[in-house]
């Protein structure tokens, strides 16, 4: 059993209820080919999909992997670690990008919403970690320097400097939280 | 929670599937990329055909490589645009597409360019992407800022320190003392991120396992910093501490206790995360320090009605692993309400502990054993009802209380069992121990009903059982025969035919005799004739004068099977039987030898090699060989199997080329006169080589034969034959061959005595391993010695590791190796391998090896 010595993720991987990708990012060559991952997709979404995962997240094992998983409207948040990581570490990331997708859009977190702005989920999984190594575990940070860069001129984002998205996004979250 | 509005629900029914990616196509998504050409670039236009391109990548589409190219080619072009959003998806894409190393050529001036920009999101995301598409020359320069480094780990920002920490260790890791000195300087309290933290007590738990052989009396080095981190405000740190303080080596049980109280406390928890990570390192420890996990046992104990199945079936584990005699009962009406409302998978893994409890505490054997068959009884798959079943037969085996029990919960089993292979195998265990119980007879009933209500494999398991009773155990032998005479008429040929055999056999005509031992052994003696050969012998056989003997079957197995060769001439083992150590396989390899004349001078037989395989598997002549070692000859025994039916092969033999093997020269060669359709023989080429030097070389070889057509209808072959040949594998003779396994007790005494005179020492990369056990495993192989003092083991999570071998060189030179393994990188392996024999070439030879493997 070897394991990395820096605390470090596998994988993050969004899907919907049907157990179909949203969004996905695979940092390690554990699932070399593209059947491989949907395999483990498929096994982790079956095997979570009767639990209540939606207050607090739950936590599994497969095949020898540690996934925390948290579960909201129609979509189904997962991270996995390798069967040494700390799980209070991979529990840590997964709130993290929870809440910052949360963040990101508003607090109409579904599927419909995430795909429509899929360029803001894909990126905030590319702002939390790189290589598997975990860049940042604050979502308003994360949902800030996504937000702060985000094409969608529409969206009045973009025009804000970055301490007003900032302000943007805690106010989202401070929403999100009284519901 | 918040419920979507009714509202919401009809809109959804209305547009069920949308997407916004609906009816997406590559071709089509490959056609609009042709905008990032355009002078006057649409960022928001470009920015959606990027999402729709990671779409795609996302989802698993592949790009041709053609079609990558053209991709990356115009994304490049978007480095013009001054557009933030649009550059930052420019970057995704870059790392997405992971240009091969030519291209990347293309984009690294502008990455270069940004790196030195004045804007933060353009300088970050230039360097991430950089260090993905290069390979590792950033690493040497980053060595130089050392400095900045470490002033980093200072900084402020939580995971700023948490990656600079990583960083500087990374730049250190080679050098022990300096992580010594880097793990002292930082635990005395300027880390604040959590994650830095988590890391820094990795280090530190890596720094205390390196020194731990020079403190074998006082306080353990840093279990202070340890310790005052379970204090800490986050959790992951405090569960990161008491998971390191539990893994220490060798851990006393008052270093545990801090540990185990906040563990305890994590038992409680309203998160499941934290309850998981507290309930599985307990379980951990509790494999070896069961007392110190006893204080959690209320608490685990609430923790079986766990909504979360993995939590309750660890917590379940544990208390059967710290349970005592008194607290057995009572825990197992707790599990009974728990296996209800679980899957298969957890059920497995909590009889498996059950059975180590019952094994644990023989006494309780009577509740363990009732709670197995009631599970038996409940609705399983197969794999759970074998692990049950699997259980039983143990707790029969080694409780002969629990005998008679036992066999009775089997015996209610099979009355209701659906899967064929158990019952099979609970009758042929029956017939084994039913006999021997008090009172053999209570079991007739129930193997009989078989006769009557099962298909014929079971049918026919059952006839045989019913006749083994009847041959030990005499008295029941005049209603055994009355029971197998009523076989006689079952609809099943192989029923009939045991049962006519059966009788036929035991002899007494159903009298109260004693059954003759000859036949007690032949019917149920093991039989020590592969199946196969004695299949091939009987269709081979023609009807003449002569009667078939079945002492002319050939006993070795083919060469099929990889795994589980056969010395030739020796019994095939039966199931459990220990695998036959190394000297007696050469014993039987030299008695064999030496029925060949010509080997007759050769002397003492060194050593014999394991087979190796010549051909690959599934081809018309499957042939591998056993290179034996004898002080000035090698002989190659080639174990040839002709896997034709229609063929009969004549005069084979291999020739061998040897023009790579200078010190070689071929003495002799013996062919195989005959080798019909699958059943092996053997055929040896000997070479002359000099006195008591690992001579090595590569041996080519061709196997020469004669082909006769055999007619498969009458299995006669015609008289004239052609000679054919077919080409071998490559052979070659290496060092490890002329080394032999022999152990020493006392290690260092040994390696004292031999002393510094012939050692040799050098270092080693052994490159990116898969573990440090499985290239510490490698080694042990490839040297062929003998691992001493268990250090073979590597224990979990080791950073480095020390491995004694020892074994004797051709011309009996005593050789000793300390092998130093360390991890070099996170999955590189560097080696150190010292060397002491009693001769220099032999220490020489030893390197040689290694160095060429």
């Amino acid at each position: 059993m070897s394991h990395e010595t820096c605390p470090s993720v596998k994988n993050i991987l969004l899907l919907d209820s049907d157990g179909k990708r949203v969004a996905v990012k695979y940092f390690t060559e554990d699932w070399p080919t593209n059947s491989a991952k949907e395999n483990f997709e498929k096994v982790v979404f079956t095997k979570t999909q009767k639990t209540n995962a939606r207050t607090e997240a739950e936590i599994a094992m497969f095949e020898n992997n540690i996934v925390v998983y948290k579960f909201v409207q129609d979509l189904h948040f997962f991270v996995t670690g390798g069967d040494y990581e700390n799980e209070l570490i991979l529990a840590t990331v997964l709130q993290a990008f929870f809440d910052s997708v949360g963040l990101l859009l508003r607090g109409n977190v579904d599927k419909k919403e995430a795909l429509e702005n899929l360029d803001l989920i894909l990126l905030c999984i590319d702002e939390i970690a790189d290589g598997g190594i975990i860049l940042e575990t604050d979502p308003n940070v994360i949902a800030g320097k996504v937000a702060s860069n985000s094409i969608d001129s529409g969206a009045p984002l973009s025009e804000q400097t970055l301490s007003q998205a900032l302000a943007t996004a805690r106010e989202h979250l401070a929403r999100s939280l009284l519901k | 929670m918040a419920q979507p509005l009714v509202k919401k629900d009809d809109d959804r029914d209305d547009e069920a599937e949308y997407s916004p990616f609906m009816g997406i196509e590559k071709g089509s998504v490959l056609q609009e990329a042709r905008v990032f050409n355009d002078p006057q670039l649409d960022a928001r236009r470009c920015s959606q055909v990027i999402t729709k391109l990671l779409y795609l990548l996302n989802q698993g589409e592949t790009f041709t490589k053609v079609e990558a190219t053209e991709v990356f080619f115009a994304v490049t072009k978007l480095f013009q645009s001054k557009d933030m959003g649009l550059r930052r998806m420019v970057y995704l894409m870059i790392k997405e597409i992971s240009p091969s190393a030519d291209e990347v050529i293309i984009v690294t001036s502008s990455l270069m360019k940004d790196m030195n920009s004045k804007i933060d999101m353009y300088k970050a995301n230039a360097i991430r992407v950089l260090c993905r598409i290069t390979d590792g020359t950033l690493l040497s320069q980053i060595e130089r800022w050392s400095n900045e480094v470490q002033e980093a780990v200072q900084s402020r920002a939580a995971l700023v320190q948490f990656h600079a920490l990583a960083l500087l260790h990374q730049i250190r890791q080679n050098d022990r003392l300096a992580v010594s000195k880097l793990v002292t300087s930082l635990t005395r309290g300027s880390v604040r991120s959590p994650l830095a933290q988590c890391l820094l007590i990795r280090y530190t738990s890596q720094v205390i396992y390196e020194s731990g052989n020079n403190t074998a009396s006082g306080e353990r080095p840093f279990y202070d910093y340890l310790e005052s981190c379970l204090r800490h405000k986050s959790e992951m740190v405090i569960f990161e501490a008491a998971r390191a303080i539990t893994e220490l080596n060798g851990v006393t049980s008052r270093e545990l206790t801090p540990a185990i109280t906040v563990l305890q406390l994590f038992l409680s928890s309203s998160k499941p995360v934290l309850r998981f990570a507290a309930v599985r390192t307990l379980n951990k420890v509790a494999m070896t320090h069961p007392m110190a996990v006893t204080n959690c046992n209320i608490d685990m104990e609430s923790l079986i009605s766990d909504q979360n199945r993995s939590i309750a079936t660890l917590a379940i584990t544990t208390l059967l692993k710290t349970g005592n005699e008194s607290s057995v009962d009572r825990l197992m009406k707790q599990i009974t309400n728990f296996m209800s409302d679980i899957a298969d998978e957890f059920k497995i893994v909590v009889v498996e502990a059950i059975r180590s409890l019952c094994l644990k505490f023989p006494l309780k054997y009577r509740s363990l054993m009732n709670f197995l068959s009631n599970i038996l009884r409940e609705e399983g798959g197969f794999d759970y009802k074998k692990a049950i079943v699997d259980s039983i037969v143990i707790l029969i085996s080694d409780i002969p209380d629990a005998k008679e029990a036992g066999l009775l919960h089997l015996c209610e089993f099979i009355e209701d069992c659906e899967f064929t292979y158990l019952s099979t195998q609970i009758l042929h265990f029956l017939g084994i121990e039913g006999p021997k119980t008090s009172d053999p007879s209570k079991y007739i009933r129930y193997i009989y009903n078989r006769v009557h209500l099962e298909n014929a494999i079971v049918r026919a398991s059952a006839v045989s059982t019913l006749a083994k009773f009847g041959a030990a155990v005499d008295a029941l032998k005049p209603r055994i025969f009355v029971l197998l005479r009523r076989c006689l008429f079952d609809s099943d040929d192989e029923v009939r035919d045991r049962a006519t055999l059966y009788l036929n056999t035991l002899g007494g005509d159903g009298s109260v005799v004693e059954t003759d031992k000859d036949v007690k052994d032949f019917l149920f003696g093991s039989f020590d004739i592969p199946l196969v050969n004695l299949e091939n012998s009987l269709k081979n056989y023609e009807p003449s004068e002569e009667a078939f003997d079945i002492n002319f079957v050939p006993k070795e197995v083919r060469s099929q099977p990889l795994a589980e060769k056969k010395a030739p001439g020796k019994k095939p083992s039966g199931l459990g039987a220990p695998p036959s150590g190394p000297l007696s396989t050469v014993d039987v390899y030299e008695k064999m030898l030496l029925t060949i004349p010509e080997c007759a001078n050769f002397g003492k037989l060194f050593k014999s090699s394991a087979p190796v395989e010549l051909t690959e598997a599934e081809t018309e002549y499957a042939v591998n060989v056993i290179k034996h070692i004898f002080d000035r000859h090698v002989v190659f025994q080639y174990n040839c199997t002709n896997t034709i039916a229609e063929q009969l092969l004549e005069d084979v033999i291999v020739n061998v080329d040897a023009s790579e093997a200078e010190e070689f020269s071929e003495v002799f060669s013996k062919p195989i006169r005959s080798l019909p359709y699958d059943s092996p023989g053997q055929t040896f080429v000997a070479f002359e080589k000099p006195e008591g030097v690992s001579a090595v070389g590569k041996f080519s070889n061709v196997l020469k034969f004669i082909v006769k057509e055999v007619d498969p209808t009458t299995g006669e072959a015609e008289d004239d034959g052609v000679e054919d040949e077919y080409q071998l594998e490559d052979l070659e003779v290496v060092a490890a061959d002329y080394v032999l396994k022999v152990g020493v007790s006392n290690f260092r005494n040994a390696w004292e005595s031999l002393g510094p005179d012939f050692e040799r020492v050098d270092e080693y990369g052994l490159g990116p391993r898969e573990s440090l056990a499985e290239a510490v495993n490698t080694v042990i192989n490839l040297l062929g010695l003998q691992p001493c003092e268990g250090t073979e083991e590597v224990p979990p999570n080791s950073r480095s590791h020390t491995c004694l071998l020892s074994g004797v060189f051709i011309g009996n030179v005593k050789v000793l190796v300390r092998l130093s393994f360390g991890l070099d990188g996170p999955k590189d392996v560097a080696m150190k391998l010292s060397v002491r024999s009693e001769d220099e070439t032999v220490s020489d030879a030893i390197h040689e090896i290694v160095a060429s493997g």
